[in-house]
């Protein structure tokens, strides 16, 4: 019963993105847009550009994904389905543990996809290549729930897009450290195990708490 | 027992019985401070490299020790309204909020004032604990900000109970990934400086001082709250017994 | 005295570190002093009202 729940809310949230794909490269129209803006502000000097490629690929990823939060739930707010949802009797954690998980991976798949090539255009190269997709396959999705806590908490507010970044971005540093501290390390040729051992940590402990995080604000906003 | 605890938090009880408290609580904080910075101006010996600079301490401590008791009595009193939706509860997360929004502010403060006759500059990337006090300052003007934005204060309250506690789950991760970041960029930072080795004649004060700052935190939280009681409470009997007597 | 206010030649970052501390802690605590005073004052006939 509840696996064929969580089934049916994935099912249902892939196939609403895969509708609106147009409105899922958005995020990655950013994305590689700010990569672009980068070089073209800073000069095309590599060894500056490779210098502060980890953290420009991470910072600009990262806010592709807090603009990403903004629609997460507004439109069930309007369908009157987070009502349906909080009066089903259905575990609402679980709810949105379903709903956290498929959006984790349609926000954050093209985005880890699409960064070895935006690394590539700063003149990253090598292993770093792999640890930056690794790092960001492990904490985009953090980056998600976290934003997903931030957007059920902004449900419904006016401007809440301010708000929403203002909540959440504090929130992003730790991960932002790890991941742009891993990537940086491995450019350097040091091990870079220990940042995305604790990335993997961060994994876990998001999707533990996340859903419950989440699913106490969607039932507040529903009061 | 229970029941007396009870009692106390209704709001009507609260506001009396705080009412009684509070003038024993202001005079003893008053003295209290008085005999701090007397303490902690005169009576301590200068530090024997940072001189008298060092002084800046007998505030700057203990302000970001409140910052963060104030995050987590804030965060303790947003797990209370959520669970039990207990009206001080709710109200105390807010009054934590600002007070140890300001805290963090002072600290922040006092510690570059303090930085900037030790290091020669006003901001140090390296140095981890101002960072993590700014990273703290964020937090809090998120939980103000996403409490302002919602007009229901009972709503509100509870929305900012949650990310309060998102965030008391975060302060430890974000103080550690802070350390770590430092000690990896350790080669950019100019000198460091270590507060002064704890010795008695410095550190009591410093104590006393914090002890100091625990009451007024709480002398004031708990006039904060009254305040508010009133306020929320105003359509009650009660409460217009209390503006009109 | 003068050497006391002097802080060994740290006068203006001590003092104005404990002057800003001293302003804030004072501000602080008024604030719900004269917030109750002036729901007092306000007094009858606002109650029910609102």
């Amino acid at each position: 019963m509840m696996g064929r729940i969580f089934a049916a809310v994935f099912r249902r949230e892939v196939r609403l993105a895969w509708r609106r794909r147009g409105q899922l490269l958005q995020p990655l129209m950013f994305y590689a847009l700010v990569m672009l803006l980068f070089p073209l502000g800073a000069g095309a000097d590599l060894a500056l550009l490779g210098q502060a490629a980890p953290s420009l690929l991470w910072v600009a990823a990262l806010l592709a994904v807090l603009l990403a939060q903004g629609p997460l739930f507004s439109a069930d707010l309007e369908e009157g389905g987070i009502e349906l949802w909080v009066t089903s009797g259905v575990s609402l954690s679980w709810l949105a543990l379903a709903k956290l998980i498929a959006h984790a991976m349609i926000v954050s798949l093209p985005l880890i996809l699409v960064s070895p090539i935006l690394a590539g255009w700063l003149g990253v190269s090598g292993e770093a290549l792999g640890v930056l997709a690794i790092s960001m396959a492990l904490g985009m999705p953090v980056l998600c729930w976290v934003g997903a806590l931030g957007a059920a908490l902004t449900l419904g507010l006016p401007r809440g897009g301010i708000l929403l970044a203002l909540i959440v971005l504090p929130l992003y540093i730790p991960v932002l450290m790890f991941g742009a501290g891993a990537v940086h390390a491995a450019m350097e040729g040091r091990p870079a195990g220990g940042a995305l051992v604790l990335l993997a940590g961060l994994l876990c402990l998001g999707a533990s708490l996340a859903p419950l995080a989440t699913a106490a604000a969607l039932r507040i906003s529903q009061e | 027992m229970f029941h007396r605890y009870a009692a106390l938090s209704s709001p009507r009880h609260f506001y009396a019985v705080a009412g009684a408290w509070l003038p024993w609580l202001s005079v003893l904080t008053v003295l209290g401070f008085a005999a701090g910075l007397y303490w902690g101006l005169v009576v301590a010996p200068p530090d024997y490299q940072q001189g008298e600079a060092y002084r800046i301490i007998y505030v700057h401590v203990p302000s970001a020790w409140l910052s963060l008791m104030a995050y987590t009595v804030m965060a303790g009193a947003g797990l209370v309204a959520l669970v039990w939706h207990v009206k001080l509860a709710e109200i105390a997360v807010y009054e934590c909020a600002v007070l140890g929004a300001w805290f963090t502010a002072l600290a922040l403060a006092t510690g570059m004032l303090w930085g900037k006759p030790m290091w020669g500059t006003w901001w140090q990337w390296g140095d981890a604990r101002l960072l993590s006090e700014l990273i703290l300052l964020f937090l809090y003007i998120g939980v103000l900000g996403l409490h302002n934005a919602i007009a229901d204060p009972r709503k509100a309250a509870r929305v900012a109970s949650v990310l309060a506690l998102a965030g008391i789950v975060n302060i430890p991760i974000i103080h550690y990934s802070v350390e770590w970041w430092n000690t990896l960029h350790q080669g950019a930072t100019v000198t460091r400086f270590d507060k002064p080795a704890a010795h008695s004649s410095m550190l009591w004060p410093l104590l006393f001082m914090g002890g100091m700052f625990i009451l007024y935190f709480s002398t004031v939280l708990l006039a904060r709250i009254r305040v508010r009681v009133l306020e929320q409470e105003a359509d009650r009997q009660w409460a217009e017994e209390v503006r009109n007597g | 005295m003068a050497e006391f206010l002097a802080m060994g030649g740290y006068a203006f970052y001590v003092w104005s570190a404990y002057a800003l501390v001293a302003i804030v802690l004072i501000g602080n605590a008024t604030v719900p002093w004269w917030r109750h005073r002036r729901l007092k004052n306000k007094g009858a006939g606002r109650g029910r009202a609102r």
